[in-house]
């Protein structure tokens, strides 16, 4: 059984149950709960979207209209690095279309493909809020901005050095 | 020496202040002025007559959307107010500089706002990009509450008052505000009908208040310093200070705390450096994504909001997108409308499909694929869609703004992509 069909590790269900009593209404807990399981295990399964529903009381279809609302919930599996490069109007005039095929390039994937090793997800993302930066993108959770040919370069290579058992630092 | 209240405590050498710093430097005179001294009422009156009005966009006045708030004391009744950190205009990065800057401030305006309101639930929504946000708004909230700035009886006032920060799972859309209490709620992020209006039936149907964090910033300098300074700061009509920004081909792109009414020349020439050499200033979307286009020959308008409107666009959030003589004014377009149709919620049909049939028409007319007709369809859209109230919510209008402005700026443009059958700058590079 992979982890994706595994039931919630009892210590993330009591967490999540815990948000639910902590909220006015327990469904106000759907994102902090969806993104609590994410950030434990990378994406939100069937499996733990329905484990998820039932501690909120919830009906598993209506909570997945909510996770597929939103995009920063994973219904599918990424990798254990996520790229989200911000395609919106500012860093476009500053030249992102080029940096993001020189990405492409490196990384051997379109935005929306995760690498074969399952070391990295490339996805666009709407306006980071760092144009004063442009072109911007978050890896994981830290903000690189002011990219150009060689940024990319390093962030790339960086990356094709982290292993599952050694990321990158 | 120009008055700076917003950002005057934000050293991004230093990190935030934490709440002796900030009482130090200044801090808490608003909650001790309000809770001490005032009456909720008289803090809504003297918002009103600062004429604040609101930094997300929209400009409503910010005193007379909190009169609209029943004026049952927060311990009787379940009152909610809610600050919108969703920054995701495109273009926009202001309210990031406040948040990571000085989280204190937000959280002063938001006590001082719950007081007026009678509210004792504060949120604040914030987008799930803004981790560094994140980090510093949870610390400074757990400092505030270990100080007793939140919490049951704030200075021995009697009122109480907490805050819960939410980060979003993301989508445009959750700025609309009655999208965003739908999103609190833990549903897809469709905005709602009104009325009933946010503050009185908002979250679970409580009387709720949605204000911007720049604009819940401004608040405790009011309270302490009265109505007549704050108008005082603004150089025309409209009070205060603003968080001015610049993005595109200039030298120094950035954001920076000037009187209301500052000459959009001065900020792009002064502030941000001019244009970069080698390129020229076309137009521009004077503040976000969901403005209209501005003429290059339109930059001496003061940067308030009826200065903006009268010269065909809106303030909105106050940070200025250039369009460089480079960069191809259909592509912009086209990257501005992709933007568009995906954060449509997908609730109304003239947004969830006109949205999309106006970026394939454009991304035909930057491919070469164009017709001439095409140009009829993005101005029927432009017509039916444009106007408020032929969809559920303002997300297609604002869609309209720069798409209406592009087509009669751009009418060349438009025209040489269609006759040379693509491009011209892709084609000439």
């Amino acid at each position: 059984m992979s982890t994706a069909d595994a039931p919630l590790p009892p210590d993330l269900r009591s967490d999540v149950a815990a948000m639910a009593a902590a909220e006015h209404h327990a469904r106000m807990a759907a994102i902090p709960a969806l993104m609590a399981v994410q950030a434990r295990l990378g994406w939100v399964s069937d499996a733990h979207l329905a484990d998820v529903a039932g501690l909120l009381g919830l009906s598993p279809a209506d909570l997945d209209g909510v996770a597929t609302f939103f995009n920063l919930v994973f219904r599918r599996p990424v990798g254990r690095h996520v790229i989200m490069m911000c395609d919106s109007v500012s860093c476009w005039i500053m030249g992102r279309d080029a940096l993001c095929a020189r990405l492409c390039d490196r990384l051997g994937i379109r935005p929306g493909q995760t690498t074969a090793d399952g070391a990295v997800t490339l996805l666009p993302i709407v306006c980071l809020g760092h144009c004063d930066h442009a072109p911007a993108m978050l890896v994981d959770r830290t903000l690189h901005g002011d990219l150009d040919e060689a940024g990319i370069d390093r962030i790339a290579d960086a990356l094709a050095a982290d292993t599952p058992e050694g990321p990158p630092t | 020496m120009t008055e700076r209240p917003l950002t005057a405590m934000i050293d991004p050498a230093v990190g935030p202040p934490d709440c002796a710093a900030y009482g130090r430097a200044g801090g808490w005179r608003g909650v001790r002025a309000a809770l001490r001294d005032m009456t909720p009422d008289a803090v809504i009156d003297v918002v009103t007559r600062s004429t604040l009005r609101g930094r997300g966009g929209a400009g409503f006045g910010t005193g007379q959307k909190w009169s609209f708030v029943p004026k049952d004391p927060a311990a009787t009744r379940r009152k909610y107010l809610i600050a919108n950190a969703d920054e995701m205009e495109p273009g926009t990065f202001k309210d990031r500089l406040l948040l990571e800057g000085n989280p204190l401030q937000l959280i002063e305006g938001m006590i001082v706002a719950g007081y007026a309101i009678q509210a004792g639930h504060g949120v604040i929504f914030l987008r799930g990009e803004y981790h560094v946000a994140l980090d510093r708004l949870t610390r400074a909230i757990a400092d505030a509450r270990a100080t007793g700035w939140l919490g049951a009886d704030i200075l021995g006032s009697g009122f109480g008052f907490d805050i819960h920060v939410h980060a979003s799972g993301g989508r445009y859309i959750c700025g609309e505000e009655t999208a965003l209490l739908t999103a609190l709620e833990g549903k897809r992020a469709q905005p709602r009908s009104k009325p009933p209006f946010p503050q009185v039936g908002g979250l679970w149907g409580a009387p709720s208040v949605v204000n911007n964090v720049e604009t819940l910033c401004n608040v405790p300098h009011i309270v302490a310093n009265g109505a007549d300074w704050f108008r005082a700061l603004g150089l025309g009509p409209d009070g205060g200070t603003k968080l001015y920004g610049v993005s595109g081909r200039v030298r120094r792109p950035g954001t920076w705390e000037l009187p209301m009414g500052t000459p959009l020349r001065e900020i792009i020439e002064r502030h941000a450096g001019g244009m970069r050499d080698g390129y020229a200033l076309r137009a521009l979307l004077p503040g976000g994504a969901s403005t209209a286009f501005l003429d290059a020959g339109q930059v001496d308008v003061a940067m308030e909001y009826g200065a903006v409107e009268k010269a065909g666009s809106r303030l909105g959030t106050g940070l200025a997108i250039l369009l460089d003589d480079r960069t191809c004014p259909i592509g912009m377009l086209h990257n501005l409308e992709h933007f568009f149709a995906q954060e449509s919620c997908g609730w109304c049909t003239p947004c969830r499909d006109g949205l999309p049939w106006v970026e394939r028409l454009l991304a035909a007319i930057e491919d070469g694929t164009g017709e001439a007709e095409d140009l009829d369809r993005l101005a029927d859209h432009a017509r039916l869609l444009g106007p408020m109230g032929r969809t559920f919510c303002a997300h297609a209008p604002g869609a309209m703004a720069p798409l209406a402005s592009g087509l009669r700026l751009f009418r060349a443009d438009f025209e040489a992509h269609i006759h040379q059958r693509g491009c011209p700058l892709r084609q000439a590079a």
